[in-house]
């Protein structure tokens, strides 16, 4: 969904620099309470990751292809203000090494594929981990739905920005209709990669999974009066 | 945290295979992905404003387009890029979480986050 120069007039591309760096400005300082001597590491290379799994398009029906956002599996992995940082290094170096989204549009791509999936991705996971049992072995299944919520949004986003902004006249239904519809099945990819990868690293080392943390904690706390229940896994 | 523990991967365990994975999708895997047009670029063909896209500044860049200059094989172009690109911002992600944990100020965020330290294997 990489925006290239020219799709959004230049106020428009403008605000959405000034809502990017506002944003890495707050994340600067909440992933501060994220970051410790395990999750450090990780960050930079979830980061690496989600670059590399961007240059994996998978086909989407006829004609087109997606590739993962990445916003809601960093987000579960290191926490959402890291993740903010995250992707937006990966859209940094995209626009100024390879070329790829536009560098009057890098705020805008910061914006769409980074920000808004990793807070539509945190808070649905959230918001499914508050309503579902605490196990970790759900933890993947949050995640993965989380993903495949922001990718869609991160279309109609889009859409939204192109009929404040968007330099050609186009009918914005029929514009909105065909974003979200070929969207909605690369969040299908997003979701499945992204419940793979998080599964994968919860099946060795959990409590490097910054989503699974809470559930553990809890686990623990639970677990010392009724030592003899078994409550493991 | 030992609760959380599975196995006997140790941290650094982990951070290498996350790394060797990134290194074979982008090196290696990346060949082999979808080469129709993205969503996006899709949907601004077909709604016609695919010609509003100005040229970018950074074509000019060795590695614009995920494709490293001077290197005719394509296979081995688009592996180098993205091996490239995977180091790089391994390289620049990690040293933002360095300069976010360095910052001085704040000392009780600090102590908080530093607590499970003891804890580490």
């Amino acid at each position: 969904m990489h925006v290239p120069n020219g799709f959004l007039d230049a106020p428009t591309s403008v605000a959405t620099g000034v809502v990017a760096a506002g944003a890495i400005g707050l994340a600067l300082r909440g992933a501060r309470r994220e970051l410790d001597d395990r999750t450090a590491p990780m960050a930079g290379l979830v980061a690496a990751f989600v670059f590399a799994t961007q240059m994996l398009n998978f086909p989407v029906g006829a004609g087109t292809s997606g590739h993962l956002l990445g916003g809601a599996i960093a987000a579960v992995l290191v926490g959402p203000w890291t993740a903010i940082l995250c992707t937006s290094v990966v859209f940094v170096v995209q626009a100024l090494l390879f070329a790829d989204g536009g560098i009057t549009a890098l705020g805008t791509n910061i914006d769409l594929m980074g920000l808004s999936t990793v807070l539509v991705g945190w808070c649905v996971f959230r918001g499914l981990q508050a309503v579902m049992p605490k196990r970790t072995s759900l933890v993947p299944v949050q995640a993965g739905l989380g993903a495949f919520v922001s990718v869609p949004v991160a279309a109609l986003l889009f859409t939204a920005l192109y009929a404040v902004g968007g330099t050609a006249d186009i009918p914005l239904d029929k514009l909105a209709a065909a974003m979200v519809g070929v969207h909605l099945l690369i969040g299908i990819g997003e979701g499945i990669i992204t419940a793979l990868a998080v599964g994968s690293i919860i099946a060795v080392r959990p409590d490097l999974v910054y989503g699974a943390r809470r559930i553990l904690r809890a686990r623990e706390l639970e677990i010392r009066p009724a030592a003899t229940s078994g409550a493991s896994s | 945290m030992s609760a959380g523990r599975r196995s006997g991967l140790s941290n650094r365990g982990v951070w290498i295979a996350i790394l060797l994975v990134s290194l074979v999708l982008a090196g290696v895997v990346s060949f082999y992905a979808a080469s129709t047009p993205d969503g996006l670029t899709k949907v601004s063909e077909d709604q016609g404003f695919a010609r509003t896209e100005t040229t970018h500044e950074s074509d000019g860049s060795p590695l614009a387009g995920y494709q490293t200059d001077g290197v005719a094989n394509g296979r081995l172009s688009g592996g180098l890029a993205g091996v490239a690109g995977v180091l790089v911002v391994l390289a620049l992600g990690s040293g933002v979480m360095l300069l976010v944990r360095r910052r001085p100020h704040g000392g009780e965020a600090d102590a908080e986050a530093d607590a499970p330290d003891s804890e580490r294997v």
